[in-house]
């Protein structure tokens, strides 16, 4: 594959921050967001960047989308480096950022819209049909001549969401655009992106996430990121498939005091997490064998653990990065064994 | 290609920037109390400065001084709006919207955009200019004859001047880009120190020497005497009254040429400096 077909080329991109005068004082530690990273995503491609919070998600597409500069390394754009000629970038991206409210208030939701994609040089009459096509997609077509300083943070996300598709970018930029959104908003949504990724081949579209399961449904290829490294980057079958020789089950257990030593000194548990729902602890084991459940069964009781349920499951992304990481996704909570 | 691209840029930047500009400005309930923001309070102000004169200096409307003090501050409704208009535009998109990064991912000529946002505070105050103008003139017996105006001067003088205070405005939009908080009056802070640097009020002759000097290098300070000349057929300044009507325009095209080289040259050293230091989507939290 030559150079020409990469829509995003970082190559040991690297982003520190440094803690500002006055809270340096207490503490003179740097923040490496980004520690050389390096990525090809391919036009077509509908690239995935999952990670914790922190991760530094948002650091990579504010650098990708010109908006920061990195410390060092280098990245191009459409080709086109983004430190050297930010101008030329923006002609091909747009960018999606959610769990956030902006929006020019007294303006209404078609008026946003529109003055966007004048700024992008859209005939008049096309991006007005395309705007209402678009609030229709993300369910605010009621709501197109409200102004925006009435619409709740959700809406005006959606609306933030329908900006980013409307001008038709070759490339676009979504950061972690279900942020906070409703489960059904969410599924609409991630349709949406599938779909429109099928409709426009030759488009690409960098999306982070750190919903597991959002980029194991929608992604082509993920790269797992976590304290500005990458990881792994592969499909998400190919990441699971990793795990193909361990197995993995999912307990429920009641009456537990103390998970985290549960199995101090059982044999062929590689890893473990655990998490409180409902009063019990959900467990998830990962087994280098399958048998040695029976063990891990016995440690249970011995701790004087209620076996509620035994369920063993297909690996998931969150596996894999557990894997990697040594702790889950969401919580920071579990343990290596 | 590329220039004509850059170029339709250019364009739709200016023309949608007002377009915004003056949604943000017209978005008033109540047309009154809009018409009295923007119109009358500039106008209340610089009568206000007439009162003052003609009451606590004791000076008579008959006085030369009177009609040179009333041009200046007329006009001087300007150097505020204008100010304001242009550089608040950062302020507003960044901290009161959250809109700064998405123009700055788009493809924009900034500098045509934030010239753009100033477009409607000075249509508002060009009204506020001629009503106060035009009260001069009725009530307080302001000589402004229109067959003696020198309208090329007058129209050049104002052309160069509302440059000058853009790019002035552009100046200040850099500063509030790289600074974070307590800006939000940049704009009218710097209008009230110029103000007495210029010779809106006084001929810089009364000011002390330095002063003075300062004054002689505004642009602001040519801009009103080209206006004073055009309208009431002179000056009241010695200290550049030397000039030939040529002169004075040529210096004040020639400090304005100079300014925006300046202003431009220092919004792309700020532009950088956020760029590395991630202030293009910084929030001040309030
Ligand atoms: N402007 C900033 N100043 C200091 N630290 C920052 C700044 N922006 C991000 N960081 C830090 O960089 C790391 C990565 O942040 P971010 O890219 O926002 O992560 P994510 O989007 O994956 O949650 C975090 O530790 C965050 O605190
Ligand atoms: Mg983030």
């Amino acid at each position: 594959m030559s150079w020409e077909e990469l829509s995003i080329r970082t190559e040991g991109l690297t982003r520190v921050f440094r803690p500002k005068r006055r809270e340096a004082r207490g503490q003179r530690r740097e923040i490496v967001a980004l520690d050389r990273v390096n990525l090809a995503v391919e036009r077509g491609e509908l690239f995935g960047v999952l990670g914790p919070n922190g991760a530094g998600k948002t650091t990579l597409i504010k650098i990708l989308a010109t908006l920061l500069a990195p410390t060092s390394g280098r990245a191009w754009v459409a080709g086109v480096d983004v430190s050297e000629n930010p101008w030329e970038v923006r002609r091909h991206i747009n960018m999606v950022s959610g769990g956030e409210s902006s929006g020019y208030g007294l303006l209404t939701v078609e008026e946003n819209l529109w003055m966007f994609s004048q700024f992008y040089g859209m005939q008049s009459g096309e991006a007005k049909r395309r705007i209402k096509e678009l609030l229709e997609v993300v369910g605010l077509a009621d709501r197109a001549r409200t102004k925006i300083y009435h619409l709740s943070t959700g809406m005006r996300q959606k609306m933030n969401f329908a900006r980013g598709f409307l001008t038709d970018p070759e490339i676009l930029f979504l950061d972690e655009p279900t942020l906070g959104l409703d489960v059904q908003t969410a599924r609409t949504l991630r349709a949406y992106i599938r779909d429109w990724m099928d409709r426009h081949p030759d488009r690409t579209i960098l999306l982070t996430t750190h919903y597991m399961y959002e980029a194991d449904e929608l992604c082509d290829r993920v790269a797992i990121i976590d304290r500005g490294k990458v990881l792994a980057c592969d499909t998400p079958a190919a990441l699971k498939r990793t795990l193909q020789r361990e197995a993995i089950f999912r307990l429920r257990v009641a009456a537990l005091a103390d998970p985290k030593a549960l199995f101090q000194g059982v044999t062929g548990v590689h890893r473990f997490t655990h998490a409180a729902r409902d009063g019990c602890v959900e467990l998830d084991v990962v087994l280098g064998d399958e048998n040695a459940i029976l063990a891990v069964l016995g440690g249970i009781q011995r701790a004087g653990g209620q076996l509620l349920s035994l369920e063993k499951r297909e690996p998931t992304l969150e596996d894999v990065f557990v894997r990697l990481v040594g702790r889950g996704l969401g919580s920071g909570e579990g343990a290596g064994a | 290609m590329a220039v004509q691209k850059r170029a339709q840029e250019t364009l739709r930047s200016l023309r949608v920037a007002a377009w915004l500009g003056w949604q943000i400005e017209s978005n008033w309930t109540d047309p009154f109390l809009f018409a009295i923001y923007s119109i009358a309070k500039p106008i209340a102000g610089t009568l206000i400065l007439v009162f003052m004169y003609v009451v606590v200096a004791r000076g008579g409307l008959g006085n030369p001084l009177f009609p040179y003090i009333f041009v200046g501050n007329a006009f001087y409704i300007y150097v505020g709006a204008v100010l304001m208009g242009v550089s608040w535009a950062v302020i507003d998109d960044r901290e009161h919207y959250g809109m700064l990064k998405y123009m700055y991912t788009a493809p924009l000529n900034i500098y045509a955009y934030l010239l753009g946002r100033g477009v409607a505070k000075t249509a508002i105050a060009t009204i506020a200019v001629a009503i106060t103008l035009l009260f001069g003139v009725a009530v307080l017996g302001v000589r402004i004859p229109p067959g003696e105006v020198d309208w090329a001067m007058l129209v050049a003088a104002i052309a160069l001047g509302l440059s000058a205070i853009a790019f002035l405005g552009i100046l200040l939009a850099g500063v509030t880009l790289i600074t974070a908080r307590h800006n939000y009056y940049i704009g009218e802070g710097v209008a009230g120190a110029l103000y007495l640097l210029c010779g809106a009020v006084f001929p810089l002759d009364v000011l002390p020497r330095g002063l003075a000097a300062v004054g002689r290098a505004l642009p602001l300070t040519y801009w009103l005497e080209a206006l004073r000349r055009a309208l009431l057929g002179g000056g009241g300044s010695q200290a550049i009254g030397a000039l030939s009507n040529g002169a004075l325009l040529g210096i004040l095209a020639g400090s304005t040429a100079t300014l925006a080289v300046l202003s431009v040259l220092f919004y792309r050293w700020a532009e950088r400096l956020a760029h590395r230091k991630g202030l293009l989507d910084m929030q001040t939290m309030y």
